[in-house]
């Protein structure tokens, strides 16, 4: 019955049985096998933007007490497939005094910088792409490599919205890595090693749970990372038309969009194996497409929750989203780190169960913490704005009369 | 010879490492020169996972490539003129420099001949996982390099601090 329990492998092996019983040499037969992997897996998660594209307008429908997509197809599930082949007929225009080979390698770069943290992520117990031993670092990594693209499209686009665009989407991706790669130590150094699947694996409670905080953050940041709501400043219609992407048309602003859908869903998955537990869940190890459908269902829920998040919040403004960033998470994501760290090493010795709760308390300690500081902080803004108003118009401008 | 597929990765690597670096110092836009460090720095890192040093090959994109790179393109764009360089691309003395550089060359292949890991692929590592775990042990062990490690950090923190002075105005 593994056909039926772990239908990947099983079509990796007859696959590499076919191969080689055509007379291929070992080597040949895993880089076609790998070849194939990489292609399929691509290929796979390219194909699921288009569900995703209409789940989340059905999603929007809903949360604006609308429908959503329901013309075309049952429950309009063909629609994306309609709006694809009218973006694939639109015109390429190219801006005059585009700088055309990085103009049109930016929505690429996009896209694959995406697909290439689908490379580490375990769906289930055999199936993943690669076991890399330092797979949370690489998710940082290729997600740096979508930064260059959006600048590489602002600033080729020789448009001044573009640059403006691009250059506020970098300064915003960069200043959430920081709290982002803090919060990922977190499970790192719960699990003591940097590959997801080490990570999934180790999370005898979920890291959720162990972590609370420091799951909170990396969530907070991922939405920051992908740029949506409400950290959708990229894109801010009213203040700089449409961003780093407002010269593309076509297929090549389908990229941009192609990209921006998956890395909200790769997010969601990403963090489902890092703070839910990934595949994990009863007779998981036995029957992997069951931990595929355990990742599946917690993917979709944390998918739900920043959707829920987009159509409900409003945006920020940029010092805002600044200060969010460098006056609460980068600090808060710090003394996670570092209380767990020391809880971890005090509590070397004894059972799993008190290290675990000694975690969850100290945790809910420092979320307590964190809570009245910022009530005081706010109180204190509040004191210092009512001063303002109640001053004459005179002192506040400096103009005498 | 039979080349193996990991001699021909590595070939590519260095031709993309070695290509690109020559493009930065030709290129006439300097965003593209920009542009095509970052493909050289890429080069290093994928010469850098061949070598199944996979943590610096990540760390190299994430520095370089996330951080370093990106702030050099920052800085290109806030620079006035970017395309309108016009001037000759070389010095009177080129050949001097290029004489210096194959004498560099030259001198490192011939001292690194010696070694007894020159005419030998890598081997294959038995624990991908210990290089690492080590590393992390040797930053922070006192008989190691955790003095260091620490002047560095300090320097770093340093720098940021005098950054922000810098930056920072009094209100």
């Amino acid at each position: 019955m593994t056909w039926l329990s772990d239908p990947i492998t099983f079509i990796t092996q007859w696959l590499q049985h076919l191969l080689a019983g055509w007379g291929l040499s070992p080597g040949l037969v895993q880089f076609l096998m790998d070849f194939i992997g990489a292609g399929a897996l691509a290929t796979g998660a390219m194909l699921f933007v288009i569900f995703l594209i209409w789940y989340e307008r059905k999603i929007a429908g809903r949360f604006q007490d609308r429908l959503g997509p329901n013309r075309v197809g049952p429950w309009g599930l063909i629609q994306p497939i309609a709006d694809m082949l009218k973006i694939f007929t639109k015109e390429y225009i190219t801006p005059d005094g585009a700088d055309k080979f990085v103009y049109n390698l930016a929505p690429i770069l996009m896209v694959a910088s995406v697909l290439l943290m689908w490379a580490v992520i375990p769906f289930a117990v055999t199936i993943y792409g690669v076991d890399l031993n330092v797979g949370a670092l690489y998710v940082i990594a290729v997600g740096a490599l979508g930064e260059l693209a959006i600048i590489m499209a602002g600033w080729a686009s020789n448009n001044k919205y573009a640059l403006l665009g691009a250059f506020r989407v970098v300064a915003q991706l960069i200043s959430y890595e920081v709290p982002m790669v803090l919060a990922l130590l977190v499970p790192v150094l719960l699990s003591q090693s940097m590959g997801i699947n080490t990570i999934v694996k180790a999370q005898q409670p979920w890291f959720i749970v162990t972590a609370p905080l420091a799951a909170l953050v990396f969530f907070i940041c991922s939405i920051a990372e992908v740029g949506r709501a409400p950290f959708d400043l990229i894109e801010a219609e009213s203040e700089i038309v449409a961003g780093f992407n407002i010269e593309y048309s076509g297929l090549k602003f389908g990229m941009f969009f192609v990209g921006e859908f998956l890395h909200a869903f790769t997010s969601a998955l990403i963090f489902a194996a890092l703070f839910l537990g990934g595949w994990q869940g009863p007779g998981a190890v036995q029957y992997p497409i069951l931990g595929f459908v355990y990742f599946a269902i917690k993917t979709g829920a944390v998918y739900f929750l920043t959707l829920t998040l987009r159509f409900s919040v409003p945006r920020y403004r940029i010092d805002q989203m600044m200060a969010i960033n460098w006056k609460l998470l980068t600090p808060l994501s710090m003394a996670v780190l570092i209380v767990t760290a020391v809880i971890e090493k005090l509590l070397q010795s004894s059972p799993a169960a008190v290290t675990d709760l000694a975690l969850f308390i100290a945790n809910l300690v420092v979320f307590v913490i964190t809570l009245e500081l910022m009530r005081r902080y706010a109180g204190r803004q509040r004191r210092q704005e009512n001063q303002k108003a109640a001053e004459p118009l005179v002192q506040q401008t400096g103009i005498s009369a | 010879m039979q080349i193996t597929p990991i001699q021909l990765t590595f070939m590519l690597a260095a031709v993309i490492t070695l290509g690109s670096a020559l493009m930065v110092v030709s290129a006439r836009n300097i965003l593209h020169a920009a542009l095509w460090l970052v493909a050289s720095l890429f080069g290093v890192a994928m010469l850098f996972a061949l070598l199944q040093a996979n943590f610096f090959a990540v760390v190299q994109v994430v520095v370089y490539i996330g951080a370093i790179a990106i702030l050099v393109i920052f800085a290109v764009m806030l620079t006035r003129r970017v395309m309108q360089d016009s001037g000759p691309q070389v010095i009177r003395a080129w050949w001097l420099a290029a004489v210096l550089a194959a004498a560099v060359f030259a001198g490192l292949v011939v001292m690194l001949s010696s070694w007894r890991g020159f005419w030998n692929l890598p081997p294959t590592l038995a624990n991908p996982d210990a290089p690492l775990v080590q590393l992390g042990l040797a930053l922070v062990s006192p008989n190691a390099y955790v003095v260091p490690f620490e002047v560095s950090s300090v320097l770093l923190l340093a720098a940021l601090i005098g950054a922000i002075y810098v930056a920072f105005q009094r209100k």
